[in-house]
């Protein structure tokens, strides 16, 4: 027995008006701590832990057992010990300041500022955990949200109130196409357009990387960075993404904002549950991760959306690495489950110096037809989309079998498509550092399909008179 | 009252103490906000409880309260074009309190104000017992709805209500003994409601979708899962199912999936027209949404809920199709509810009593003849559960569990969905164990050699899954013309027949009877092209004729049109191929 819970009950309580603060921690394991002999607490109350140095830590009740409350140690256990160290509970849940004074602003990932700023002057302290939004008064997902990449709003394209992850590998530039992304997406109607973006566990390199591309572009006016940095405490990052689409929510259904939430990495995010779950002895599901890690991520992603008579949205970009670029892992499995399709990365594009590496081939957006065509983005977007593809998908094909047969072996068309392949992962996907709108994404793809013979243009037949190239030779040819 | 204080708190799961006299599965009402609870462990006078809202907040101490009885679900007129959270709460009731699911919300199930056009049946002296007709009211514009008789109930009908209009609460019989018969009943969700007899399922639940109907079909009272990674389809497939099958209700339980998913059935089911009466779908639609954000226990919970609305139906005597997406889901809360009891694990993880509670679920489909003194009523529930396996990994507990009990596996193909091959439903995969009860309803009904039909059809795919292994290795050039008839014959099967276009409008259905000329027409092609090759004609002068491209065209064709069409159009293939010359 520890000399705490020896001790009789008052002589280790020390009591004040507002609360009471208890010395009674019996033991400390990983990230959590137990308090022994305490009374009223409330299960995800939050505490306040002042250690013998009399610095302040916060943590968060995950249990509750008679007299003993397990508490999950944001900043971590280092420094804490079972005599001194003192735990006040506040008698709240988690929550969060926010303010439409957000915008511009450097946050950590428990929501306080680390820019040096000024303090934030909170217009409402909000729970962090959220409310799930009743189906009934959900608004469809519409319009999209133009992020200036043509493989995404020509292919994948990113609709309103949707969540569209994107899967990359490790070593894989996701990172460079989320700073690209959060720099030129916008909505083109004119509506206000803000950027959430929560960094859980990036490196100092990374995290120097995007303040130096927000800076030099002004792009951080208009975005609310969150930033756990890779070596701040583990179960910090568990609040991060709650502390971002709060605050998120706050924006899109107070403010009329129309708000993306960009959430970079979740792997990082999936990591830190599994090792709270480990040290609660938890029985573990798959690959050690805890059974409840898909009703966990999907209160997370599910925070997406659009709501009737309200005019903003929230919209989720979450970015994630697949361990060993393996797709049926949980982190990836679990997340496609539940979100409304999915972006991949290519190692292979990559490798071939194509920037941004996204494999065409497995994406797709599954809200994609709510968000685009006439008075949207363009009449002939899908249209044009599905024909890019198969002509993709086809020169792919290909490639298989000049690897066997060679390419002399190929009829005219088929090479058509050989060239077709190369040229669309070097054009449309290929783009580098460029901002486009949807309209040029469109055209240059015009210009690849004038490549391919006029008989083999099936998908876009009824636009061709309108937008092809050599509109006027191919009314003649048909 | 049995009224006790909560000892600990752990996730969705709370232990409550001075609980004595509580029992399994009554429903308790935990802390000051009074959130529902079920209890699901007993343990001298403590009681361990799963409780549907989130427990933010509750405190060690706060009261505990039983309602000393189960879960219980409402039914009565008003639940058809209704939608519910996993507990049947009506979500249009609980929006009015806010955007956002607030805990602690109370709603009743049925509308209590509406007046319901009711017309008496049973006579004063009449003996009844339960599952008797006492009368009927319309609901929606096409079902017929019938209060019965309770099913524990029996007796002599003292009184009877006049035709008129009556709320879900009036009495609409009385018996001697003084039991009164109410518009709406109760019934607790995790039993089955009782009936008479099971009967042989011998009518083919159909579906319109050709790979389902022709090569996988199952019957009316059967069951079946589509398992299949994301992004195969199992959703579409699911929502497919609801908008086409030949049934008069449809239960749809959206268990732990995309809130998107949901607002999308419920602003698209009210303007669908149902395919056979014209009546918005919606109104024979019951919708159960219990979002993957909802609460854990909730979602264990409504698959049960789905259930009972679905045997309320049926014994009533019609055919009720529940459709629930995803089991996974379920199986997932009932994994994280048995893990924060520290329950022995099994396979991953889930409980062992897995496979006994599937069991138990899917038992709960068939065709009955429902409690009654009548010998008329027919009732089924058919039960499809989609399945949504780890990693599309069809070796995981949830799959291999549904599969023991379930007598068809409808398989999606990841690499099907990848080639955007719709529905990518597997053919070498899937199986049906209902072909021979079925089978000879399709004979009598659509045509004598349907099961020969399909048969040889199914041999031809699976004799092109064969040569396709040889191709990749010494590619189509080195088959024989009597193999690559084969190729030319299958890559027809599954491009103008097994892919269907949800989408399209004429496609989206496909009635069984041209779903079998359509095949007999791919047939007759290569029955004749056989021939052909037999006596010395070469493929090339085959593939030559104009054929390919009507056959393609078949599915688009309206159906009255295509089931006229056909016949002449597969003599006339046999012979133009007959006529080819050889030289």
């Amino acid at each position: 027995m520890t000399p705490a819970t020896m001790a009789p009950a008052e002589e280790v309580k020390k009591r004040s008006l507002v609360s009471t603060d208890y010395r009674t921690i019996s033991y400390v394991t990983g990230p959590l701590i137990f308090v022994e002999n305490v009374q009223g607490i409330a299960y995800n109350e939050m505490v306040a832990i002042r250690m013998p140095d009399d610095t302040v830590r916060s943590g968060q009740v995950l249990e509750v057992s008679g007299q003993t409350a397990v508490i999950q140690v944001f900043e971590g256990t280092q420094g804490i010990d079972v005599d001194a160290t003192e735990v006040r509970f506040l008698e709240e849940v988690a929550k969060v300041d926010v303010s439409s004074e957000l915008l511009g602003r450097v946050l950590n990932g428990t929501g306080r500022p680390i820019d040096g700023g000024s303090p934030i002057l909170p217009e409402a302290r909000l729970d962090i955990t959220g409310a799930p939004i009743n189906p009934y008064t959900r608004e469809k997902p519409a319009d999209y949200i133009e992020t200036g990449i043509s493989a995404i709003d020509a292919l994948t394209t990113l609709v309103r109130g949707q969540k569209l992850p994107i899967f990359s590998g490790s070593g894989l530039p996701a990172n460079e196409l989320a700073a690209q992304i959060i720099r030129q997406a916008r909505v083109k109607s004119g509506e206000e357009f803000a950027i959430v973006f929560g960094a859980m566990g990036i490196t100092h390199r990374e995290a120097a990387y995007f303040m130096n591309q927000f800076e030099t572009t002004g792009a951080l006016e208009r975005v609310v960075f969150f930033l756990n940095l890779a070596d701040d405490p583990t179960v910090e990052r568990l609040l991060t993404p709650k502390v971002a689409l709060t605050v998120a929510e706050y924006l899109a259904f107070e403010k009329d904002m129309q708000v993306l939430v960009v959430l970079s990495d979740m792997t990082n995010y999936c990591e830190a549950l599994r090792e709270v779950s480990t040290a609660r002895e938890e029985v573990p599901g798959r690959r050690g991760y805890p059974g409840y890690m898909y009703t966990d991520l999907s209160m997370i992603y599910e925070r997406a959306g659009r709501i009737k008579g309200r005019k903003g949205s929230v919209t989720q970009l979450p970015i994630l690495t697949m361990p060993d670029d393996d797709i049926t892992h949980p982190i990836p499995d679990l997340t496609g489950y539940i979100t409304e399709g999915q972006v991949v990365l290519s190692r292979q594009l990559h490798r071939r110096a194509v920037f941004p590496p996204i494999d065409v081939l497995p994406c797709l957006s599954r809200l994609m037809n709510l968000g685009i065509g006439e008075g949207k983005t363009r009449e002939d977007h899908r249209e044009v989309a599905n024909q890019l593809y198969a002509g993709y998908a086809q020169g792919r094909d290909l490639r298989k079998l000049v690897a066997i047969v060679g390419e002399e072996a190929l009829s005219d068309n088929d090479r058509a498509y050989l060239r077709f392949a190369d040229e669309f992962e070097k054009r449309i996907v290929g783009q580098g550092d460029e901002d486009r709108t949807i309209e040029e994404t469109l055209s240059i793809g015009w210009e690849l399909m004038a490549g391919l013979p006029m008989s083999e243009l099936k998908r876009v037949r009824k636009f061709i008179d309108t937008y092809h190239p050599n509109a006027g030779e191919a009314s003649e040819d048909l | 009252m049995i009224a006790g204080t909560i000892h600990k708190i752990t996730g969705p799961v709370a232990v409550a103490q001075g609980m004595t006299g509580a029992k399994m599965y009554d429903i308790v009402r935990v802390g000051k906000e009074g959130l529902m609870g079920e209890v699901i462990r007993l343990e001298g006078d403590r009681a361990t409880i799963q409780v549907y809202e989130d427990t933010s907040g509750l405190k060690v101490g706060d009261p505990v309260e039983s309602t000393a009885g189960p879960l219980l679900v409402e039914l009565g007129p008003g639940l058809l074009s209704s939608i519910y959270d996993g507990v049947q709460r009506p979500l249009p009731i609980v929006a009015e309190a806010g955007d956002f699911i607030e805990r602690g919300t109370v709603a009743s199930a049925l509308d209590r104000e509406k007046l319901w056009d009711f017309t008496p049946v049973a006579t004063v002296g009449q003996q009844v017992v339960g599952g008797d007709v006492i009368g009927t009211i319309p609901e929606g514009q096409t079902i017929l709805h019938k209060v019965m008789v309770p099913p524990n109930v029996k007796g002599t009908i003292a009184s009877v209500a006049d035709a008129g209009q009556y709320n879900v609460d009036a009495t609409m019989a009385t018996l001697e003994d003084g039991t009164e018969i109410k518009m709406s009943q109760w019934w607790p969700v995790r039993q089955g409601r009782p009936y008479t007899r099971k009967l042989d399922p011998t009518h083919p639940f159909t579906t319109g979708m050709r790979i389902l109907d022709t090569f996988f079909p199952i019957a009316l009272g059967g069951n079946a899962i589509i398992p299949g990674g994301f992004g195969t389809g199992k959703t579409v497939t699911q929502q497919s199912l609801a908008k086409w099958a030949d049934v008069d209700i449809i239960v749809y339980v959206g268990c732990g999936e995309r809130g998107n998913e949901m607002t999308e059935v419920l602003v698209e089911f009210p303007e669908l027209e149902d395919p056979r009466t014209g009546a918005p779908l919606m109104d024979r639609t019951v919708l159960v949404a219990n979002t993957s954000n909802m609460p854990v226990a909730a979602r264990e919970a409504s698959i049960y809920v789905g259930a009972t609305l679905a045997e309320f139906y049926r014994d009533m005597g019609y055919s009720v199709a529940m459709m629930a997406d995803s089991t996974s889901r379920w199986g997932e809360a009932l994994r994280e509810v048995s893990g924060r009891l520290e329950e022995m694990p099994g396979e991953e993880g889930y409980p062992a009593y897995l496979s006994t509670r599937l069991a138990a679920f899917y038992e709960r489909s068939g065709r009955v003849r429902p409690l009654g003194s009548d010998d008329e009523r027919v009732g089924s529930v058919t039960m499809v559960g989609a399945v949504s396996p780890a990693g599309g990994d069809m070796s995981e507990p949830m799959t291999q569990n549904s599969l023991r009990v379930t007598g068809a596996f409808w398989a999606l193909d990841t690499s099907l969905a990848q080639r955007r091959h719709f529905p990518a439903i597997s053919w070498t995969k899937s199986y049906t164990l209902f072909l021979g009860q079925v089978g000879s309803w399709f004979e009598e009904n659509v045509a004598g050699d349907w099961q020969a039909a399909r048969d040889q059809a199914m041999s031809i795919l699976q004799k092109e899954t064969e040569l396709q292994e040889i191709v990749q290795l010494v590619g189509p050039d080195a088959l024989p013309e009597s193999e690559k008839i084969i190729l030319e014959v299958a890559r027809m099967l599954r491009e103008d027949f097994l892919q269907q276009f949800a989408f399209d409008a004429i496609d989206a259905y496909c009635p069984p009877k041209k779903q079998y000329l359509m095949l007999k027409a791919i047939l007759a092609f290569h029955d004749a092209a056989v021939a052909a090759l037999n006596r010395g004609v070469s493929l090339r002068q085959v593939l030559e004729l104009p054929l390919k491209e009507t056959i393609a065209t078949m599915k688009t064709t309206e159906h009255d049109e295509a089931i006229e069409m056909l016949p002449g159009f597969t003599a006339k293939i046999a012979e133009d191929i007959a006529g080819i010359e050889v030289y």
